[in-house]
């Protein structure tokens, strides 16, 4: 057996794994066991990014999603949760939220398949990247250094709007 | 005597190889053998260290600490272990079963999976990652949902309570702790660990970044929910925290995995600031072992002799004051650096 093939099963077997949590995050009647099965599915896609290579970025797929997103997701369903919580994350039965997700999927399959088809993905088609932490630093210091800045002053603004919004502006 | 471990697993590759085996498989097998004597390794650790905790505790508050069972007590922790297998395992019964019984094992899980990078020795780690140190970092974080997870799983409010505080405490240090590795990153210009080590072949981080080093040990101290910042499973006020529901086996694995993540934040501290394997006359792995035990003789010391810190003061203090120094420090190794090579180092 070649390592060609023992990459294609361990393929297999990770996408199989995403989506399975995937489809128990759809499925599960447990909001939090929702939110549980998101982590696992983040942590398939980072296994995903693994398998092509990509090892930072998978690491910060863990770091930022599995970590740390994961925890607000699930503390923001503690906080409003109340009473039993089996039945939080009940089926809506009703044709239009049914036809509206299904637009909305039907929307998402055709704007990723696109920008895959349309892509030049030339990191796939040259040889594989050693230092990708160290390439992605100079794009981000170099090239880019405006917009990573603007989105991290963003990103400041936002958290700091959050706890006004939170707290009260005039609160000592 | 340097090269043991690794002249053991070539000779393994070289006679599975010999009786037919493809290079592959042998590999793969090499690598389930490195990860078998890892949780090897952890378990021996843990059963010295729970000894040694209560050795060092006994000291500091003028006990003896046990002493019957074998010489110094030494086999007091296999008596323990023993009595941990056959208690009852107790499932509460208003309790969210798949959370509570699957918590333990993902946090043993995430705990074990740290060791991937960690160079126990020179060219020994058992993945020689180039972002071996982010890797680590992430991996930790990780561990904060496996506590949530208990905490909520097991539907009492001491755990919730104690699960929230962890989580809180747990994301607070997680930046001060990784803003403080990344003076050593600026230094070493790697993110490798095996890099890091070979950067300190002249001279140990710990002199050129004794703030990180600081800033480093306390967060480490917070991120594994140790005294004195052990609110999370303050007996006095929380009974045990996210641990309260659990018992026997389950329990033990919450006990194995936080011993397990303080010889790995301990070996991690020796790697980037003490130079890893580096040492004269006896071999890199012995002295990485000794570094790392010393390391955690300051962590235990640490315990026994400071009380615990209030909830809000804890926050506050990795808010106000880690986090700015931590930000301080990367602004003057940056510019020291950048002085440097201005000079022609």
């Amino acid at each position: 057996m070649s390592a060609m093939i023992i990459n294609d099963l361990v393929f297999v077997a990770v996408a199989g794994f995403t989506l399975l949590s995937a489809l128990g995050m759809v499925l599960s009647r447990n909001l939090v066991h929702s939110a549980l099965a998101l982590i696992l599915t983040f942590l398939g896609v980072a296994a995903l990014f693994f398998n092509l290579g990509a090892v930072f970025l998978g690491l910060v797929q863990i770091l930022v999603y599995a970590g740390a997103i994961a925890v607000l997701i699930i503390f923001a369903i503690m906080l409003v949760m109340h009473g039993d919580p089996a039945q939080t994350n009940r089926f809506n039965p009703s044709l239009g939220t049914h036809l509206a997700g299904a637009y909305v999927a039907a929307l998402l399959t055709m704007a990723l398949s696109l920008s895959i088809w349309f892509s030049e993905l030339p990191q796939v088609k040259g040889k594989t990247v050693e230092d990708a932490a160290g390439m992605l630093a100079q794009l981000f210091m170099g090239n880019y250094v405006i917009a990573f800045e603007a989105a991290a002053v963003l990103l400041l603004v936002a958290v700091v709007g959050a706890i006004i919004l939170a707290r009260g502006a005039n609160q000592s | 005597m340097e090269t043991i471990f690794i002249d053991i697993a070539e000779f393994l590759t070289s006679w599975m190889v010999g009786l037919g085996l493809a290079p592959l498989w042998a590999d793969l097998i090499i690598t389930i053998l490195q990860w078998a004597v890892i949780v090897l390794i952890i378990t021996v650790n843990t059963i010295v260290l729970v000894w040694m905790e209560r050795k060092v505790s006994g000291f500091i508050q003028e006990r003896i600490g046990p002493n019957r069972l074998g010489p110094f007590g030494a086999f007091q922790t296999i008596a323990d272990t023993l009595k941990l297998l056959t208690k009852e395992d107790i499932v509460p019964a208003r309790a969210d079963k798949l959370i509570f019984k699957t918590a333990p094992m993902f946090f043993i899980i995430v705990s074990v999976m740290l060791y991937a990078v960690l160079p126990l020795g020179n060219n020994m780690a058992v993945v020689n990652l180039n972002v071996g140190l982010f890797y680590f970092i992430s991996l930790g974080s990780l561990s904060t949902i496996c506590l949530l997870m208990a905490g909520w799983g097991s539907n009492n409010k001491w755990s919730l309570v104690g699960a929230m505080r962890s989580v809180a405490q747990m994301i607070s240090y997680e930046i001060p702790l990784a803003f403080s590795l990344l003076g050593v990153v600026m230094i070493a210009g790697s993110l490798n660990l095996s890099d890091i080590v070979t950067a300190q072949n002249r001279l140990w981080f710990i002199i050129l970044q004794p703030v990180a080093f600081i800033v480093y040990f306390i967060a480490a101290t917070a991120e594994l929910n140790r005294g004195p910042f052990d609110m999370p499973e303050a007996e006095q006020e929380l009974t045990a925290g996210a641990y309260t529901e659990y018992t026997g086996m389950r329990w033990a694995l919450f006990f194995l995995a936080e011993y397990t993540n303080l010889v790995a934040v301990s070996a991690l501290a020796a790697t980037l600031f003490f130079g890893g394997g580096q040492g004269p006359l006896l071999p890199s792995w012995l002295w990485i072992i000794i570094k790392t035990y010393l390391i955690m003789l300051v962590f235990m010391w640490m315990k026994w002799t400071f009380p615990r810190i209030r909830m809000d003061h804890l926050l506050s203090f990795s808010w106000k004051v880690l986090i700015p120094v931590s930000l301080a420090n990367i602004l003057v190794t940056g510019a020291g650096l950048e002085l440097f090579r201005w000079m022609g180092w």
